[in-house]
């Protein structure tokens, strides 16, 4: 095998994706689930059901309406057009708003989680010692939402990791631009280049594999534990 | 003096929260009441974790809620202290951590005198640096009252403290209790539905049920209320006396009380002479003779007793609740066959025979 011929361009296009979308969707993610956890809305199920809806849609199915979305006829890829001269299909920023609903339920649901078992209690005896409701979210929340956080950053990321088909749709496979790590893979194969597949398969799998162990070890380690 | 004016109208699953009160900010305050009577509702609307629609709250000169002019102060811009009956301790912070944390968020002076002040009452010097979970349940509601004193509030409201405690817990708490509002005068509103804790503490006693404050006053005065029975547990109507010990009996195992002129024993308890001991006597503990039987009778306790007056009692229909003066008001029930064989009218010179006598600490 040989280890020098290997393009790292994928590799590095596929971990900046995964980076850009986790932070993206903490941004989106934390007031989500925030509100998903405290809302007395008698909607909450059709709202969950959305969130979660990306866990079984077929990712071709997502691309696909991505792609409409993004493209250059779509309602948010003509306006983008218009302004910055291309549509999102086949652009990076394109991959990273694929990716983001892609993974979002990977982000949501973990914190969700902690933030309902939390419950308001703690955030009541926040406020009445003097914090206000953006202290106390800080403060008390999200230390003790601690491990629901670390969760939804790994599973996003390496959810992100390994999309292929909403990639595949929304972003084609161009080198250096859009090709990430699955593509490239796929691509070695058709072309019979196992040996570089076989590398980065077994690359993709120890890196994630590797990354869930951390985190399970950190989720034992960490002090609070909310039940 | 100061003053909370409350005006709370709050429709809640299973009953209506409807007050409108003005409460003396003075002293321990009791909001005693079945459960689902709304006290902790109450609370709530006080605090502002909870908000009634036209509600109206005033603390002295400060107006909190005034939903007519718009205003709602919120929690955390009210000087109040809470708390909680599950005490709600921050899991990630350390004892320390805790008090600091409403600490931090008032501009308090001297905050390190005041903070080893509370922690030397509190007794937690040596729990500063231990996480709450490995405190006992006791240890955390003195974590949770030093942290809720520690914000300097204008108000402690606290919701069924022991509540969570065993009774050996709740004694060891108690004197916590004593000491914090004899040391730093801090007017508390505290919710409870167990007259153990109403007798050790309270001065002023509101009663609730079903949402609306039945009663107010003195505890002596509610609890002897004849027609509160319905609402207290008619168990609970009596007389609450406040007692000197004199001395010790020895050899018959007594303790020795005073009140005013009269004198009561009682099975020894573990109090020296000059200690206050706030005694609790059932209206159905007491029985009347219209002479003196001393020496004849059994009962320890016989008191010379004047009949105020008789009135027919609000649940049984063969009972009658006779209010006698013995210096101080004193609540019998007897029965209407009773009354009327004895021939008992208002004026008669009469002896009351006190069948028990209850400590406080010995309900619940």
């Amino acid at each position: 095998m040989d280890i020098s011929s290997l393009d790292y361009q994928p590799i590095i296009i596929t971990l900046q994706l995964a980076t850009v979308t986790v932070l993206v969707l903490l941004i989106i993610g934390i007031p989500i689930s925030w509100w998903l956890a405290h809302t007395r809305t008698r909607f909450r199920p059709v709202f969950e059901a959305i969130v979660a809806l990306p866990l079984v849609l077929p990712p071709t199915v997502l691309g696909f309406y991505l792609l409409i979305i993004l493209g250059p006829h779509g309602w948010i890829g003509k306006p983008v057009e218009e302004i910055f001269g291309s549509p999102l299909s086949f652009t990076f920023t394109g991959l990273v708003i694929a990716s983001t609903f892609y993974s979002l339920p990977f982000v949501v649901q973990p914190l969700y989680n902690a933030f309902e078992a939390i419950g308001k209690d703690p955030l009541e005896a926040a406020w009445t010692l003097g914090a206000s409701k953006w202290d106390a979210f800080w403060t008390v929340a999200s230390p003790m939402a601690l491990r629901g956080y670390v969760t939804a950053i790994v599973l996003g990321f390496a959810h992100t990791l390994g999309e292929f088909g909403v990639v595949l749709m929304v972003g084609g496979s161009i080198p250096g631009k859009t090709k990430v790590l699955s593509i490239e893979i796929y691509d070695r194969v058709e072309t019979l280049d196992y040996s570089h597949a076989h590398l980065l398969s077994a690359g993709l799998l120890s890196f994630t594999f590797l990354i869930l162990l951390i985190v399970y070890y950190i989720n034992r380690k960490l002090p609070v534990r909310v039940s | 003096m100061n003053l909370l004016s409350a005006k709370f109208n709050l429709a809640l699953d299973a009953f209506t929260l409807k007050v409108e009160t003005e409460i003396p900010l003075q002293g321990f305050t009791v909001l005693f009441g079945p459960s689902g009577s709304g006290k902790t509702s109450f609370l709530r609307c006080i605090s502002g974790l909870e908000r009634a629609p036209e509600g109206f709250l005033k603390i002295g000169d400060e107006t909190w809620q005034d939903e007519k002019k718009g205003i709602f102060i919120p929690t955390n811009e009210r000087k109040i202290g809470y708390v909680f009956q599950e005490m709600r301790l921050f899991p990630h912070l350390t004892v320390e951590g805790n008090l600091r944390y409403g600490l931090k968020r008032r501009n308090l002076h001297n905050v390190n005198v005041l903070f080893s002040q509370i922690v030397e009452i509190m007794g937690l010097e040596t729990f500063l640096s231990r996480h709450p979970r490995n405190l006992s349940g006791g240890e955390k509601q003195r974590v949770a009252l030093a942290r809720a004193l520690l914000t300097r509030p204008r108000l402690l409201l606290m919701d069924e403290p022991l509540a969570a405690l065993d009774t050996k817990r709740k004694q060891e708490i108690l004197p916590y209790f004593q000491r914090m509002q004899s040391d730093l005068n801090i007017p508390i509103f505290y919710v409870t539905h167990s007259l153990n804790e109403v007798l050790q503490l309270v001065d002023t006693m509101l009663l609730m049920d079903q949402g609306k404050i039945v009663a107010a006053g003195t505890v002596e005065d509610v609890l002897s209320h004849p027609d509160l029975g319905r609402h207290l547990g008619h168990t609970l109507v009596g007389t609450v006396l406040d007692t000197t010990v004199v001395r010790q009996d020895k050899e018959f195992q007594l303790t020795v009380l005073k009140f005013n002129a009269h004198t009561f024993y009682v099975p020894r308890r573990d109090v020296s002479p000059g200690d206050r001991l706030r005694i609790h006597i059932r209206a159905e503990d007491v029985t009347l003779a219209v002479e003196q039987i001393e020496n004849k009778t059994s009962v320890l306790n016989v008191l010379p007793a004047k009949i105020i007056e008789t009135r027919p009692s609000v649940k049984d229909d063969c009972k009658v609740d006779v209010k006698l003066d013995i210096g101080c008001p004193l609540l019998a029930s007897i029965t209407k066959k009773s009354l009327f064989h004895l021939n008992l009218q208002p004026g008669q010179n009469i002896y009351a025979h006190i069948k028990a006598i209850r400590m406080a600490h010995e309900f619940d």
